[in-house]
């Protein structure tokens, strides 16, 4: 019962992702890389239950656990850092000359 | 054993609410106006979900924000240093990353279950259903990893971006494909340890051996191909934890890879089946041989070009791989500066699979401070070259072949091109004539008689350009 209602959870997540990233703008797409790249590491959550395991556990896995928090928090740093250094390169035409149509997108 | 209570409803609806600051951190980036913002709730549901998990899971807490202060100043110093034209080995890098984590959260799930919450009351193994998420989990995260790290290396030059094929390598990869999956199958009925370590063990491997084969030119298919496993990588992990935030972001992460690759694809009219098979670009071949012999082209100086483009009402600029190479970007804006200050109006058009990732001339150009609105995609701007003077080339070859349009036999032939032949005068920047593009293609542009060739460095080139134009 309960796989089925995360597999649910996850096949709607896969149809707002798919509307949701056709509608980025092609010219945003080494951004959306950087962030997506930055999300994906809320893997993060998973390192950080194994690194807080109770005395008593495996010594290996909260170790393991360690290191995967460090490997994730690089990416999540710098995943999110990158991404805003990209964007905030991202400007527009400062004087007012006509453009045409197709530059509204 | 220790007992794990269940996550707190507080908690999983914080999960919740970073799975949907997630998702806005994706709608952002319809637009650069919305995109700041968007990332910005990218990183408060990432502190969403980073703190609910310390508050439930407090234990150990130094180490934790000791590894968390490592990992998060080398991530930023990272980000603050890298250079624009490195940023797609960068993305591939941190790929590699992910897919290393989940591995390792992977192997501490199955060493410490109990810690998980994963284990079976009554029989006090993992519980079967659990035992499949952790297999694909570590398979897709093993595979992301060491296919990321040798994409990283190609494309950082570390290793040579041409294919690298080994005999009967189809075979090969199917049948450590066939054995990964069936030990996952296997591994629901027996929890064995080496059946766990093999499954890593072949998805390295495999990983490995899928993107050796495939040659620099396919790097963008690779690259998101890549970020779609990294996604799936955690969603299965996700499932094992029974987090909704991981879910929701693989799931997220995984078809938006998905969509590049398609994307990608369709950008080089190739299949993804072809792509994976790799191959493509492998130097040598009847298509080399013939385009050997000397035809006749135009050479030009800089001095010209400068004085070309001065007369010109409109110059479409073209920019690819070449210019990311010898970095020409902002002698390029310069140029177009300058252009727009004699009156001719200046744009820029951008093949999808111009450069070595989706996105990268955009990147490379806003760097330089081209505004984004006087730079188009493909399909809006390829009606304006019959009407423009000008078409610069620079750095780009296959993706304004001609050949694609008209001759069947061409490799590149149903490849969408950008059609710079109907421009009034076509200069092309190029190093030599020597060289062909990736598709190893002659390109018919070279010899028309509206054609300028510029042999050069391309920043070289346009900075000469810049100095007859300046005076």
């Amino acid at each position: 019962m309960e796989f089925i209602s995360e597999l649910s959870i996850f096949v709607l997540a896969c149809f707002v992702g798919y509307y949701v990233v056709w509608s980025v703008t092609p010219a945003l797409h080494t951004p959306l890389m950087a962030v997506t790249n930055a999300i994906s590491s809320v893997i993060v959550v998973g390192a950080l239950i194994a690194s807080s395991a109770a005395v008593g556990g495996s010594e290996v896995s909260k170790w393991l656990g360690l290191i995967a928090v460090v490997l994730a928090s690089i990416n999540i740093f710098g995943g999110f850092a990158v991404t805003r250094r990209m964007l905030a390169m991202y400007k527009k035409k400062e004087k007012k000359l006509p453009v045409p149509a197709t530059a509204a997108k | 054993m220790e007992l794990i209570a269940a996550t707190p409803a507080w908690a999983e609806l914080a999960y919740l609410v970073a799975g949907v600051l997630f998702i806005l951190a994706l709608r952002g980036l319809s637009s650069p106006e919305s995109s700041q913002k968007g990332n910005q709730y990218g990183m408060i549901g990432m502190a969403i979900a980073v703190s609910t998990t310390l508050v439930i899971h407090a234990n150990g807490l130094p180490f934790i924000i000791g590894a968390i202060v490592i990992g998060g100043s080398i991530g930023w110093y990272i980000a603050q240093n890298i250079k624009m034209t490195a940023m797609p080995e960068l993305v591939a890098g941190f790929h590699s990353l992910v897919g290393l984590a989940a591995v390792l959260v992977g192997a501490s799930a199955f060493l410490n279950p109990a810690a998980f919450g994963i284990l079976d009351a009554v029989t006090g193994l993992i519980k079967p259903v659990s035992r499949i998420e952790l297999g694909l989990g570590v398979a897709i995260g093993a595979i992301t990893f060491s296919g990321s790290i040798i994409a990283f290396m190609k494309l950082s030059g570390r290793m040579s971006g041409n294919p690298i094929m080994l005999p009967g390598r189809h075979i090969i990869n199917l049948g450590i494909l066939a054995g990964i999956l069936g030990l996952i199958a296997y591994f629901v009925t027996d929890q064995a340890e080496w059946i766990f370590w093999t499954v890593m063990l072949l998805s390295f491997a495999i990983g490995f051996l899928l993107i050796i084969p495939i040659g620099g030119a396919d790097m963008p298919v690779v690259i998101s191909m890549l970020n779609s496993y990294s996604g799936w990588a955690a969603a299965a992990m996700g499932f094992t934890l029974h987090n909704s935030a991981m879910i929701i972001t693989g799931a997220l992460v995984g078809s938006s890879g998905a969509i590049l690759s398609y994307i990608m694809c369709k950008a080089m009219n190739r299949s993804f089946i072809s792509v994976i098979a790799g191959g493509f670009g492998d130097a040598g071949g009847p298509v080399v041989a013939g385009s050997a012999i000397q035809k006749a082209y135009k050479a030009g100086s800089a001095e010209d070009a400068a004085f070309i483009m001065q007369n010109a009402e409109s110059v479409i600029i073209v920019p690819g791989y070449g210019m990311a190479v010898s970095q020409a970007q902002h002698a390029l804006r310069e140029m177009g500066d300058l252009l727009k200050k004699e009156g001719v109006s200046v744009k820029y058009a951008i093949h999808p699979v111009a450069g070595r990732m989706p996105g990268h001339m955009n990147v490379l150009l806003a760097e330089a401070n081209v505004p984004y609105d006087e730079v188009f995609e493909l399909e809006d701007i390829n009606n304006d070259f019959s009407q423009c003077d000008v078409a610069f080339v620079i750095g780009a070859n296959d993706v304004t072949n001609p050949a694609a349009k008209t001759d069947k036999t061409s490799p590149i032939y149903g490849m969408p091109v950008l059609d710079v032949e109907k421009a009034k005068t076509v200069l092309f920047v190029k190093r030599s004539m020597g060289g062909v593009g990736y598709a190893g293609v002659d390109n018919s542009v070279f010899y028309m008689d509206n054609t300028m060739m510029l042999l050069a460095d391309a920043k070289k080139m346009v900075e000469s350009i810049n100095k007859n134009l300046a005076h």
